[in-house]
């Protein structure tokens, strides 16, 4: 058995108006995981998404969800995949209970009112069952729209843009929500523009832009990244180069010997800031000023598109 | 097969006909009732009978295929564009249903839909006017086909429409008018002979003209060749569909 519930292989996606919306993507989401995948607007998330949920066909490459094609075997894919998409979009003059209902039959599920109930009550939205969804504030819409993904038991939940446009305490729901659906080893993929989103509920993140992945990488090791620190040291006088002394520092020389930069992980209590200090000192380098920066995962973010 | 899809699409569309039963339900019999006083009751005492069918009798047949023609077509139209519409269209999709399993749900709604009409159109006509039904089982067939035929050809102008505006079209300006231009009030013998070969050319000629002789025994057409022609219909609009969905055309990207 595979670790990967989705395998995306040389995925490629050009609209009729030209648009080329993914351009040969490789992507592989392990069993259990939540993944989030950031990007700008127009990246080719919701393509993406699109593509694996059976919604949009794909140009070329190749999409598995559990092992099964999403073209060949679609109906072994689908019926594994629950779905929340950005819209709110859901028919208005159902009740809430037979918008569920509906949900799990399309996904080739009998009745089982038991496990319904218990999504709606996870929700909040039992005492609503009864309502028409255009009686629903917002947020509860977007609710529902979470217990039509769940309705059938899906092994996979995609979350497109699950929390643009709701507030805080709603976003914070969402969030804690997600945990549970992991913990029940639902796995989640969520596109979102929230870096912070990312950062509060992923084991990993994915960056897309201009329909390519740019990485995927561990949260951890990215919040390792996030944590790296760089002490800048501002010279009296240029070096022509760093000093042998120093040298255990890997300390860079800007280009007019006036800066010298020690990159450490702030996020560890083990960094050499002391005894690299100690060294300029030993080495008698006259420091006219000192400061330090922190790469955010969003300046990280911001990098990694400029230079896509 | 996907039954439980079938089931919920079918029970979903069925629901909302009876959330809207003035509109579904009351207004076509209605509309239809008038034309049996106005034309049955009221001036068709008045007029000669035709083919030995009192006149308010020989107009039943035509004025259900005229309801049934146009609810079918719009309530199957309707039924597929407004999901299409809000955009909720993306849980079907996204389904693990094939184009057969969604065609048996919204077009097995509509069809059904039509029928109940057509069933309480025919038990209102009994009101006004006195009839006879010749051939039962044919009667019964010949409704069934046209029902599921137009809501067919209905559920492609749902899938194919990008507006409310072009809904309307084909019901109000093609279908009703091919109705009424069709026999529904009249034997196509009555008309000059240059005009009985133009009609030929209209479908729904021999959809009355079946139906009327399942009711009569009498027919414009050869009844085998009604018969011909509505399944001609149906496996045309199943060919247009099938490769609607095949290509995605105006579904899929």
């Amino acid at each position: 058995m595979s670790e990967y519930i989705v395998e995306v292989a040389a995925l490629s996606k050009q609209y009729p108006s030209g648009h080329q919306a993914l351009k040969h993507v490789d992507l592989r989401i392990r069993k259990g995981e939540i993944l989030a995948l950031l990007g700008p607007n127009g990246a080719g998330k919701t393509t993406l998404i699109s593509i694996i949920c059976g919604l949009v066909n794909p140009g070329s490459g190749s999409v598995q969800v559990a092992g099964f094609d999403v073209i060949k075997d679609y109906r072994q894919s689908r019926q594994r995949i629950g779905l929340v998409p950005q819209e709110l979009v859901v028919s208005m003059f159902e009740t809430v209970w037979n918008s569920v209902v509906f949900s799990r039959g399309m996904f080739g599920k009998g009745r089982d009112d038991a496990y319904l109930q218990s999504v709606l009550q996870s929700l909040s939205l039992w005492e609503k069952r009864d309502s028409k969804v255009m009686e629903l504030s917002g947020g509860m819409k977007r609710r529902l729209l979470i217990a039509k993904a769940l309705a059938h038991e899906p092994e996979v939940l995609f979350l497109d843009e699950p929390t643009a446009g709701v507030d805080v305490e709603l976003r914070r729901e969402m969030w804690r929500l997600v945990g549970q659906l992991r913990q029940k080893g639902v796995t989640i993929i969520l596109t979102t523009h929230y870096i912070e989103e990312a950062e509060e509920i992923a084991d990993r993140i994915g960056i897309i832009s201009r329909g390519e992945v740019l990485l995927v990488e561990e949260k951890q090791q990215l919040m390792a990244r996030l944590g790296q620190k760089q002490l800048m040291l501002q010279l009296q006088q240029p070096l022509p180069e760093v000093p042998e002394s120093l040298a255990a520092f890997q300390l860079d020389l800007s280009e007019d010997g006036l800066m010298l930069t020690y990159t450490y992980d702030g996020g560890s209590d083990h960094n050499h800031v002391t005894e690299m200090l100690g060294a300029i000192e030993r080495a008698r380098l006259e420091l006219k000023d000192v400061h330090t920066k922190q790469r955010s995962l969003e300046q990280i973010f911001v990098s990694l598109l400029e230079e896509a | 097969m996907n039954w439980y899809a079938v089931k919920a699409i079918y029970l979903s569309e069925l629901a909302r006909t009876w959330r809207t039963p003035l509109q579904s339900i009351a207004s076509p019999v209605l509309s239809t009732s008038l034309y049996f006083i106005v034309f049955g009751a009221a001036i068709g005492s008045a007029m000669v009978s035709i083919d030995g069918v009192s006149y308010g009798a020989f107009i039943i047949p035509g004025l259900i295929m005229l309801t049934v023609l146009t609810e079918s077509t719009s309530n199957s139209s309707f039924g597929i564009y407004m999901p299409k519409w809000s955009g909720s269209i993306y849980e079907v999709l996204s389904a693990p249903v094939s184009a057969v399993e969604i065609v048996l749900g919204y077009v097995g709604a509509a069809a059904t839909k039509s029928m109940v009409l057509g069933g309480i159109i025919l038990l209102t006509a009994r009101f006004f006017v006195d009839y006879s039904i010749l051939h039962p089982f044919w009667m019964l067939l010949f409704l069934l086909l046209t029902c599921i035929t137009f809501s067919l050809l209905g559920f492609i102008i749902g899938l194919l429409a990008d507006g409310f505006e072009k809904l309307q079209v084909v019901p109000l300006m093609i279908v009703t008018p091919l109705a009424f231009l069709g026999g529904t009030f009249y034997s196509i013998s009555m008309l000059p002979e240059f005009w009985q070969k133009v009609t030929l050319f209209n479908p729904v000629v021999y959809l009355v003209s079946g139906f009327r002789w399942s009711f009569y025994g009498v027919s414009d057409v050869n009844v085998g060749v009604s018969l011909a022609m509505i399944l001609l219909f149906m496996f045309s609009f199943l060919l247009m569909i099938w490769w609607i969905f095949k290509t995605g055309y105006k579904v899929k990207v």
